[in-house]
């Protein structure tokens, strides 16, 4: 934030560019991508208030009137069960993000302020494990927790934990990453402060780290609750049954549900996306500028 | 101290050390069943290796996966490093295109994968149904023989352009306003301070785009997965990460799909350790 705020200041200083024909070049060009980018988005919007039959012939125009319908939510709640699938995935994220927060902020707060032997060769085991993909532990995982019985059951919070477990493993490695780089550039005056008052360690994170790194955590909060909502690939490896479906593992099958009713397709599409939507426009700052932090020093 | 630090890596230990560890050791072994402990060793023990070579699929994926991050680095990071640097040369609208490039990438691949199974929908899909607006009276299969690396590759790249745009706009922002100040006063032109600033302070950023860009070509799964599903047409769209799902899940070959989780560890770290030789990171 401190960069973009002294950057433009800068740009305000330095001498004024008038509006020339390059200028708007530049502009036709940037607009353009952004249209290929919110373009989609918006014609699937307008598709899914379509009546189905006109979508594959008439599909840029505005839905109105008679070609108006509500028909694909209708029939995507009724024929797809959408809200359990919501809830399934708000359960889970919910977990997998809390949890994150919990033992990563905690191991952040030890590597960062704590000097002991190994340090090195723990933040190198880190960094190490962000380069195995998912592809090279699922199944290992997947046998440990099918000893466990917790894979391959209809019982619904059982395989809800079996998604849980592993998406908390994979997200560990960055939130540390993120959370150590930013616990690390805070002064340490007020925790001395504090611990000569006699606050415990404890209290020490609780009370001073936890709300004055408050930013870096919401970062992590929602990166990690997007990654576990979209993970396609772990969901479909260990959700099963139909009841314990989360709204991606859902979408997933929806071609072989809706066949070829686009309509509802571009329903099932939206109802996904828009949750999604509203959240990235309210928190959209936190998002970027957590990525660019994660990025950078990772 | 150790209190901090021992949830968090008995948790990575027991879900991400252990379980690679494992995996190499399955690749070795017969394993008859998804769960199921291996029943021993492969007679030879490299027999999955072997087959690996052998296995015309597998070849495909291989060969898919890196003309997925040949494109992906020529392309995504291509694209966004010109975005980026219009972006650096105009003053107002930063913010809303940074918000809307970025946009896509924290959508499911999933809602994307059917978005664009609509956008190229086979009879009367949005860029079909263009096409024929404009005049056009042949009706392309967008997912046939001759289009479907287009039509596979397209969505990927266009969904993480905005993700490396927002790396390289900070650090273009990073990069001291004088410098350019000075470069004018000494006549250079916009483009030769571009070239002769710009780029070359720009060396790291790019690296790292160029090793996230490899690690993230090996790891794409769900877009494919919803676009293409088994490797249609005929076998020919596999990625290695959708292969692996394919041998593991629908063929019930375990332990070759270990195998093919440890060829894809071992491209992402050769191929980064490879570029990241090549392109050093230089200290400015």
């Amino acid at each position: 934030m401190q960069t973009a705020d002294s950057v433009s200041l800068a740009k305000l200083k330095s001498p004024g560019r008038r509006f020339g024909p390059g200028k708007l070049f530049l502009y036709l060009l940037l607009s353009f991508w952004a249209l290929t980018t919110i373009y989609p988005f918006f014609w699937v919007i307008l598709n899914s208030f379509r009546l189905k039959g006109l979508i594959r012939s008439d599909s840029f125009s505005i839905p109105f009137g008679n070609s108006f319908t509500l028909d694909n939510y209708k029939t995507a709640f009724e024929r797809v069960d959408i809200l359990s699938a919501y809830k399934n995935s708000m359960v889970i994220s919910t977990a997998v993000t809390v949890a994150v927060l919990l033992l990563a902020g905690l191991a952040a707060y030890g590597m960062a302020r704590y000097q002991f032997k190994g340090r090195g060769i723990l933040y190198s085991l880190v960094i190490a494990s962000m380069m195995f993909p998912v592809f090279s532990t699922v199944i290992p995982v997947f046998r440990m927790m099918f000893s466990w019985h917790i894979v391959n059951t209809d019982h619904l919070f059982l395989s809800q934990l079996s998604v849980i477990l592993p998406q908390i493993a994979g997200n560990l490695s960055f939130a540390m990453i993120v959370l150590t780089g930013f616990i690390r550039s805070l002064p340490i005056d007020l925790e001395e402060a504090a611990y000569l008052e006699g606050c415990s360690t404890y209290q020490i994170f609780f009370k001073i780290i936890l709300p004055i790194a408050k930013p870096s955590f919401v970062t992590v909060a929602i990166f990690t609750f997007l990654w576990s909502y979209n993970d396609l690939f772990t969901q479909m490896f260990f959700l099963r049954y139909k009841d314990t479906f989360t709204i991606t593992r859902l979408l997933s099958e929806i071609t072989s549900i809706a066949g070829v009713n686009y309509g509802l397709m571009a329903a099932a599409v939206v109802l996904v996306v828009v949750p999604v939507l509203a959240v990235y426009v309210i928190l959209q700052k936190n998002i970027i500028r957590g990525l660019t932090v994660g990025a950078i020093k990772g | 101290m150790v209190i901090f630090l021992v949830p968090a890596f008995l948790f990575m230990g027991l879900f991400l050390y252990y379980p690679f560890v494992m995996n190499v050791y399955n690749s070795f072994c017969s394993i008859d069943g998804l769960g199921t402990a291996a029943a021993g060793m492969n007679q030879p023990w490299y027999e999955n290796y072997k087959k690996l070579f052998q296995d015309p699929m597998m070849a495909t994926a291989v060969k898919n996966t890196l003309l997925l991050m040949v494109l992906t680095i020529i392309f995504q990071v291509g694209v966004a490093l010109l975005l980026a640097l219009m972006v650096d040369h105009i003053r107002a609208g930063t913010q809303f295109f940074r918000t809307v490039y970025f946009f896509p990438i924290v959508i499911s691949a999933t809602a994307l994968g059917l978005l664009f199974n609509l956008i190229f929908l086979y009879d009367g899909g949005m860029v079909n149904q263009l096409l024929q607006m404009l005049g056009s009276t042949e009706v392309i299969d967008w997912k046939d023989e001759t289009h479907f690396l287009f039509t596979m590759t397209l969505p990927v790249m266009w969904q993480y352009v905005g993700f490396y745009f927002v790396i390289l706009v900070t650090g273009l922002n990073n990069i001291s306003e004088e410098l350019y100040e000075a470069a004018e006063i000494d006549g250079a032109g916009k483009l030769q301070q571009v070239r002769y600033i710009t780029l070359p302070l720009l060396h790291n950023v790019l690296c790292t785009c160029l090793i996230l860009a490899i690690t993230g070509a090996l790891k794409v799964f769900d877009l494919p997965w919803v676009m293409m599903g088994e490797g249609i047409p005929m076998n020919l769209s596999w990625l290695t990460g959708t292969y692996m799902y394919h041998q593991t899940f629908t063929m019930g070959d375990v332990d070759y799909g270990s195998a093919i989780a440890i060829v894809i560890v071992v491209l992402g770290v050769v191929i980064a350790q490879a570029a990241n030789k090549i392109f050093k990171e230089k200290d400015y």
